[in-house]
Parts: C-alpha cells; structure tokens; sequence
C-alpha cells in the first residue's frame, strides 16, 4: 500500500449527497480481474455523455463538458471534496481503485459508507470526515477560487489552506500508523498466527459443528 | 446491568482473537462466501504474496453476478464476463476450494444458497465480498460485506482487523396489514431512518412483526440493513431459524446438533441490554411500498404521490431530490399509482427465494401482463429454488401470465450479464437499489415488494395489491 503522509493538492468539488459506488464505478467495468485501469472510467456515466464499456476506448468518446472532473483545473484534482454518505452502497473496492487510478490521494465529506471507508485505508486513499458546516465552508471557497489547493497532514491529522488551518479530523490510531508506514495489514495479522490457532483450538472445542 | 449483551456484543465477544490498545479487534471469520467480482484480484494478491488460503473447508465459492439466465448451454458469450467466471473456477481448483459453478443445480445467487445449503448457520461471523452480505443475519449470525483488500485478508489468515459498531434496534411493534410483506416494512424502516441512518450501527430488528416473519421475510430485511448504512443487520434466534436450519447439507447432524442449538438458544439480546440507539415502528402504519427516487431512502407508500423538494427546507436533501426527480423522469406531486412501467424484475438476493416467487406468483395466477409491459421477467435465487417452484407449478403460472422465467443469478438487479434496462426505461423491480445507472445506463428503477411488482406488471402501472387480490 502507497504511503500517505502529508499531502497538498486541488480541489475537486462534487456537490450531491449519497454519491454511492455504483456512480463511480458502473458494474460493466467490475467484470476485470485486475485492480488498475479504472481511473478513466471513473464516475464514467456522469463523466461521458456516451455510454462506455471495458471494450470501448475512451479516447473516441464525448465527455461531458458539464461534469467537474472534465474542467480545468479539476481534472487535476488530487483532492474530492463531497457532501454525506459518500461511497454508500455496493462494497466494490473498484470504486476506491478509480478514485487513486485517477490521482486522488483523499476524499473530504461529512459522511462516508461504512464499507468504503475501510476500503479506502487499504488503498491508501485517505478518507476525511469533517463537519457539515466546514464541508460547507470549503464548497463555497471552491466555488470562489476555481484551483483551490488543500494541505493534509496525516501526522498532524489536520486540514489547512495555504498557513490557515481549516481543521482537524479524527483517525483510529491503528489504521493512521498502516497509512503512514503504507503497512501490508496481513502481514501484521500473519504475526498473531500463533492467537489465531488458539482461537480455533478453543473454538473448536466449544462449537464443533463450525468445522 | 452492565453484563447484559446485545446480540451483537454476544456475536462480537465470541469471535474477537485479540483487541489492539486503540480497541481494533482481529476477529475471526467462520464462513467466507466468495463471488467472481470481488476475488479474483484477492487471489492474485494471494499468489503474488507466496501465501495459501488459511481453512479451505470455510469457503463456499459460486459465480452469480456475471452468469446469463437465459440458455446456458452455449456458456457465456460476453468474453470479459466469460473470463471472470473461468478466472473463479480456476481459483477454485487450484486452491481446493468447494464451487457451485455455473452447471451445478445448488448454483445461485451467493446470498440465497448460503442458507439454502445451511452454510450459514446461527452464531457465525459470515463476510462476502458483497454489500448484502448483511442477508445471513437474519440466522442470528454476524454478517457483513468487505472489499476485496479483506476478502485476500480473511483468505490469507481467517481474520479481519475490525473496529466494533454501535447498537441500534429497530423494533417494528404489533402486525403488519395482509399485502404487507417484509420487503415493505425494511423500505419503511429507510424511508424512517434514512440510508445514512444505520451507518456505524449493527442493527437487530426485533418487535412482534419481525418475529412473525419467515427466515425468507427475516433475510430480506437484513439484506437491505445496507441501504440504511448499516454493515450488519441482524435477528434473534427462534425456534423460526431452528426449524429452517434443521436438515440442510451444512447443518450439524446428531450430538453436534444438540450442543449447537443449546447455544443458539442464547443468541438473542438480554433483558435490557443496551442500546446505543432505538427505533420504533408500528407496523400496522405500513402500507405496500414504492421508491419514487435515486436513493431506496426516497420512498412512499403506494396510495401517496411523489413528493415536492420545495417543501424541504434543507438545501443539501431538496437539491438531491431534484436531482432525482429529473433522473426518474418524475413531477412532484404525481400519484404513484399513475406511474407506468416499462419492464417489470422479480429477483435478487433480496426477493428470490420460494416464498417471494410464491407471493408473486399468487398475483399473477389467471392474470396477464399489461402489453404495455414490454418485459417482466423471473429470475429465481438459485437453481433450487427453480426446482422447487416448478415442482409447485409456479413456472407455469408465470409462463401462462406472460412472464419470462430464467435461470437463476444476480440479473438485472445490477445488470452485469444481458438483462438490462435500456436508457429511460422505468422497472417496478423487487431488487435493492435505486441506484442512477443501476439496471442499465439511464434506467429508472422504483424498488417493490415481489406481489407489487407482479401487480405492476398486470396493470402496467403501479397498483395496491389489495385492490388486485
């Protein structure tokens, strides 16, 4: 997993609630059996104004000039800023590979889906709950100042424009050191083997039937 | 008091391996579903990694979301899709691992032949790499899609690093009206709470009308427990989940049996146990249910009309509203039951198990199809399932009525494989997301209960089953 550290970026503004994982993956892209090459098909029936597929080549496609991810300076966003229940729905981590194949490195909003939000942390994609009002704030300076650039700071677990802080979030410890050391979390679990085989020592004693 | 266990904490506590000091827990995983969609990049990390699958004999793999309900006997013509399925079976093979694959009878949609074959069974930690994973909850088991960072996590050590939940129990008090079937009463639930509502929440339904649900009904409110936010939904065992569980290939046999239903009998939550967060519903307020919008949270009952953004006051909601009336091709204040359909889907892992084609099938009998229906087709939850409707006659009722009756899989809930809907075409569909793009690229779905969409389908627009049955 890439590691995160500090990172400063433009803004990107997607400005509806419930973005759900089908909207930034449709499913006839699910159908790869590899986890890159995802970015250019990413919130693909919003992005294009034709429909696309794992067989056609983007290139020869109509992207809609309306969708923000298609706009100058957004299409170089390194930063989505979202409003709540971001990532709702289909547990597809594709969703979490197209957003980091298209060169975001986080995602800001008051709210995510639950399985989305763990499957960020596995991607190295930082996922960043921050207040309604502040998620608010920042639409409105986006909308002000097209090309806005935002500092994150895992370490710090802080937000800030330019030497302003807008805020800090909040992270488990567990998954900031993974994210900031770009941990293998397997490997990490793989030290406990010897808990896990006692687990199911036990385990098979008292519930037999489980195995 | 401070002893007395949710069901959840009881799930919880019986499978956490160890609790790092930030309150992470590994906990241990007793059944691992696997699909075509979610794994294969979790098999070649697996390979690439030099590391083999922990406990083979916990994996229960099935292609579904890809495979074609119509004729399989030309396989699959969709190349892609084709590689997927053989990408699963190869993984399968190599690894050792059990498959239903797609000439298998038990074949289906992961989370009907789950139950169906016992392999979920009470007290477990089940995951998939499926949002709906939350479906097998309903066997009071702890239930929750992953990604497939996880799904290579618990391959590779039977584990997961997981952060616990809060408690909320929805309690749907008293009965339900005739006509009103569980599939109303969890759109209900989201239309109440919301599809954020669950989110950070285990949710155990309980009251008298989950209680007086089959563990069809109880699976298809845990299965939507993720449209409310919610990973994990769950319901206390009863002598309801013993029965349904008694006898299947998975299930334990003879002493086994007797030593595992003695500790299912205490999956239940204790006497005032706590909970972060209560709901309450009253079940004789719910009347048959139909999404109107893009969200299974923008949802009414069958006798209301579509409602106006301008009477919301929150910018944010109204704005999304708006933006889902234009999608659905819809006015406010539109009665639902002048909406007409294009295509009318009775399936998914939500409505495709015997009893909701039985439901369904009770419309249609002796009736016919509106033609202004161009398709209503029925997809059963597996080839089981199939079987048994056919033994039943149901298959002729449909055949006779106008329906299409296919071979089982995910369908056009996501519209993977060929069943899909064309650009503004609208679907009653007993599936579980309303999704912009969902069925198809530009479809509008209105999600029903499986007599709903049957009735839909009958009358070419949306109609109270009460004043068809």
């Amino acid at each position: 997993m890439q590691k995160f550290n500090k990172h400063s970026g433009i803004v990107a503004p997607l400005d509806r609630p419930n973005v759900d994982t089908d909207a930034i993956i449709p499913k006839q892209f699910l159908k790869s059996i590899k986890r890159s090459g995802f970015g250019p098909n990413a919130f693909d029936d919003w992005r294009y104004l034709d429909e696309g597929g794992p067989d056609i080549d983007n290139a020869s496609r109509r992207p809609n000039p309306d969708f923000v991810l298609n706009q100058q300076p957004f299409d170089k966003a390194t930063i989505l800023l979202a409003r709540e229940n971001f990532g709702c729905g289909s547990s597809r981590e594709h969703a979490v590979w197209a957003l980091d194949d298209f060169g975001f490195r986080a995602v800001i909003a008051p709210s995510f889906a639950d399985i989305f939000f763990n499957n960020s942390f596995k991607n190295g994609l930082l996922p960043i709950a921050l207040q309604a009002s502040v998620v608010d704030d920042l639409f409105k300076r986006v909308s002000d100042n097209n090309g806005l650039e935002l500092t994150i700071d895992l370490a710090a677990q802080t937000v800030s424009c330019g030497d302003e802080l807008i805020a800090s979030f909040e992270i488990d410890e567990f998954r900031k050191h993974c994210m900031l050391n770009g941990l293998d979390d397997i490997a990490l679990t793989l030290q406990h083997a010897d808990e896990i085989k006692a687990y199911e020592a036990n385990r098979k004693q008292s519930a037999p039937w489980l195995f | 008091m401070s002893n007395r266990k949710t069901l959840y904490d009881k799930l919880w506590d019986d499978h956490v391996v160890r609790t790092e000091e930030d309150g992470t827990a590994l906990l241990y995983i007793d059944r691992h579903l696997v699909h075509e969609v979610t794994s294969p990049q979790a098999f070649e990390g697996l390979r690439m990694a030099g590391r083999e699958p922990w406990r083979t004999g916990s994996i229960v793999a099935v292609p579904d979301h890809n495979v074609p309900t119509t004729d399989r006997s030309e396989g699959i013509t969709d190349p892609v899709a084709k590689l997927q399925v053989e990408t699963l079976d190869n993984n399968c093979k190599e690894f050792g691992l059990t498959e239903f694959d797609m000439s298998d009878q038990r074949q289906g949609i992961v989370h009907v032949i789950g139950p169906e074959q016992g392999a979920t069974l009470p007290g477990m930690t089940v995951v998939c790499g499926d949002s709906h994973t939350s479906t097998h909850g309903a066997f009071g088991a702890l239930a929750f899609g992953i990604g497939t960072s996880e799904v290579e996590h618990v391959l590779a050590t039977q584990c997961l690093m997981q952060n616990k939940s809060l408690n909320m129990l929805v309690s749907v008090d008293g009965q339900v009206h005739p006509g009103v079937t569980a599939k109303d009463i969890v759109l209900a639930i989201i239309g109440e709470i919301g599809t954020a509502g669950g989110t950070g929440y285990a949710i155990e339904f309980g009251g008298d009308a989950i209680r007086a649900l089959s563990m069809e009904g109880r699976m298809t409110v845990c299965n939507m427990a993720i449209e409310a936010g919610a990973r994990a939904g769950m319901v206390a065992v009863d002598q309801t989940t013993i029965d349904y569980v008694k006898g299947r290939p998975y299930s334990p046999t003879g002493d086994n049996m007797e030593k595992a239903e003695a500790y299912w009998s205490t999956l239940h939550s204790d006497d005032n146990a706590k909970f972060d967060k209560l709901v309450h519903i009253d079940a004789a307020e719910i009347k048959p249910q139909v999404t109107w919008g893009t969200s299974p949270e923008m949802v009414v009952d069958i006798d209301s009309s579509v409602p106006d953004p301008e009477a919301v006051s929150d910018k944010v909601k109204a704005d999304g509203m708006r933006k889902a009336l234009a999608y659905m091709g819809l006015e406010a204040g539109m009665p639902i039951s002048d909406i007409a359909v294009d295509k009318v889907f009775i399936g998914s892992c939500t409505n495709s198990r015997i009893e909701d084609l039985r439901e369904a099938a009770a419309i249609a009998h002796g009736r016919q199809v509106s033609d202004h229906v161009k398709l209503a087709m029925v997809v059963p939850g597996s080839g089981l399932v199939k079987k048994q409707a056919e033994e039943e006659g149901l298959d002729k009722i449909f055949i006779d009525a106008g329906f299409e009756w296919r071979e089982p899989g995910c369908s056009m809930c996501l519209a993977m494989n060929a069943d899909r809907l064309e650009p503004g075409e609208r679907c009653a569909s007993t599936s579980n997301r309303n999704f912009e793009g969902r069925q198809g690229q530009g479809g509008r779905t209105h999600l029903v209960s499986p007599a709903m969409a049957a009735a839909a389908a009958i009358n070419g627009h949306f109609t109270n089953i009460n004043e068809l049955s």
